[in-house]
């Protein structure tokens, strides 16, 4: 049975199931972006851009807590912050997804070298690099 | 100009990118940089957090569409990713460091090279004998499907390949693009891999190297959800927009055409970098 349920999953299926979440993300991502935009240019349509000097983003979209926050008070910015967040998670869950078809496939050296991507990615999301 | 007259002009501009760099293969990405800063005078550590999300929306929108076709090569990928997201973790802090004007120069020189990388003639390299140990031992060796059945390859001097990729991945993190010439430059001309593979494996890896930057940047304040919305939106429908039109007649004169104009906001990128402009 377990035999049986490795080769089911094997190559084709699970590349084909990354190709799928690779494509669900970047839809559902790029979705909640034009929601948000409309939202975002309904109110804010009619003010003036202003990027040519760096002062960051204002409070509250730079981080997850901040964002969430925003879009539960229907702030079209946030939204827009949402989607961009779930559009930079699609590439990284696809590599957790990777773990599992390493493993489903008894590879440990890959299964090890995955997490090994894991790890850098998660580094670099423990905020003690933002600087 | 109002926010609503930016936002569109800027869709129309990222349509267009996302539209000749699917038809051409260089990526909408690098030419989203000049397009903010030269064009819409923004300042460039927006334009850089801006166009590392692009990279990763246009990456994953077609990575999806190879990985299916089984060209990918997933070990490859994934084994190189450890160079690409290390180094571009390493490019997100040292651009803390760096004064904006010296990036500018930098991505000049590096849109530059990957222009003429992408003019260069692809030589397909005869098999070569050696054999690489770690190459077998990391079972980076794999075939790929084509009309005659499937066809075998050798993955050649993994170290150098390793190194070069760690390269790419400190431009990725410095610069904000998907550095896919660096990568396809590694892959073909020191790993000896076919360039079919070679494409579409570094495509599949653009958008985790570039996602190993963007959460630095997004806590720094560099991703602008105003910027964001129009380019991801503009540079997808443009991407998607190229591979439904891409027939391959034409392409060759296009790509001269648009390595021409990446040459032109290079160089203009690197004056503006010499004088203090950006």
């Amino acid at each position: 049975m377990k035999k049986l349920f490795s080769t089911y999953f094997r190559d084709k299926d699970i590349q084909q199931l990354i190709g799928k979440q690779l494509r669900l993300g970047v839809i559902l991502s790029s979705a909640i972006v034009l929601v948000g935009g409309i939202i975002y240019l309904v109110r804010h349509g009619h003010e003036q851009p202003s990027y040519g000097s760096f002062t960051g983003v204002r409070e509250g979209l730079d981080n997850l807590p901040g964002i969430w926050q925003g879009v539960l008070e229907n702030k079209g910015m946030n939204i827009i912050q949402l989607g961009v967040v779930l559009l930079i998670a699609t590439p990284i869950i696809r590599i957790a997804f990777s773990v599992i078809a390493f493993l489903l496939e008894r590879d440990y050296l890959y299964v090890v070298l995955t997490l090994v991507v894991l790890g850098v990615i998660m580094f670099s999301m423990s905020g003690g690099l933002a600087g | 100009m109002t926010i609503l007259f930016f936002t569109l002009i800027l869709l129309c501009g990222a349509f267009t990118a996302g539209l000749l760099g699917s038809l051409t293969g260089l990526g909408g990405g690098v030419v989203i940089i000049p397009l903010l800063t030269l064009g819409f005078h923004v300042d460039i550590r927006y334009a850089i957090g801006t166009a590392l999300v692009a990279s990763i929306a246009t990456s994953s929108g077609s990575a999806s569409a190879y990985v299916k076709e089984g060209i990918t090569n997933i070990r490859l990928g994934m084994f190189l990713e450890i160079a690409t997201t290390t180094g571009a973790v390493a490019g997100a802090l040292i651009a803390v460091y760096m004064p904006t004007n010296v990036v500018a120069i930098i991505f000049g020189l590096v849109l530059i090279f990957s222009s003429l990388v992408s003019l260069r003639k692809k030589t397909q390299y005869a098999e070569d004998s050696s054999q690489s140990k770690l190459a077998a031992q990391l079972r980076l060796n794999s075939s790929y499907p084509s009309a005659n059945g499937a066809v075998n390859y050798q993955v050649h001097r993994v170290p150098g390949g390793y190194f070069m990729m760690t390269f790419a991945g400190v431009m990725s993190g410095l610069l904000g693009i998907g550095s896919g010439a660096l990568k396809v430059l590694a892959m073909d001309n020191i790993m000896r891999i076919p360039f079919k593979v070679s494409t579409t494996t570094s495509n599949f890896m653009i958008g985790v190297t570039a996602a190993a930057s963007a959460v630095v940047y997004l806590q720094r304040g560099y991703i602008s959800p105003g910027l964001c919305m129009p380019v991801v939106l503009g540079v997808l429908a443009g991407a998607f927009a190229g591979s439904k039109l891409l027939t391959r007649a034409n392409v060759k004169w296009l790509r001269i055409v648009f390595s021409v104009v990446i040459g032109f906001l290079a160089l203009q990128m690197i004056y503006n970098g010499i004088t203090g402009k950006l």
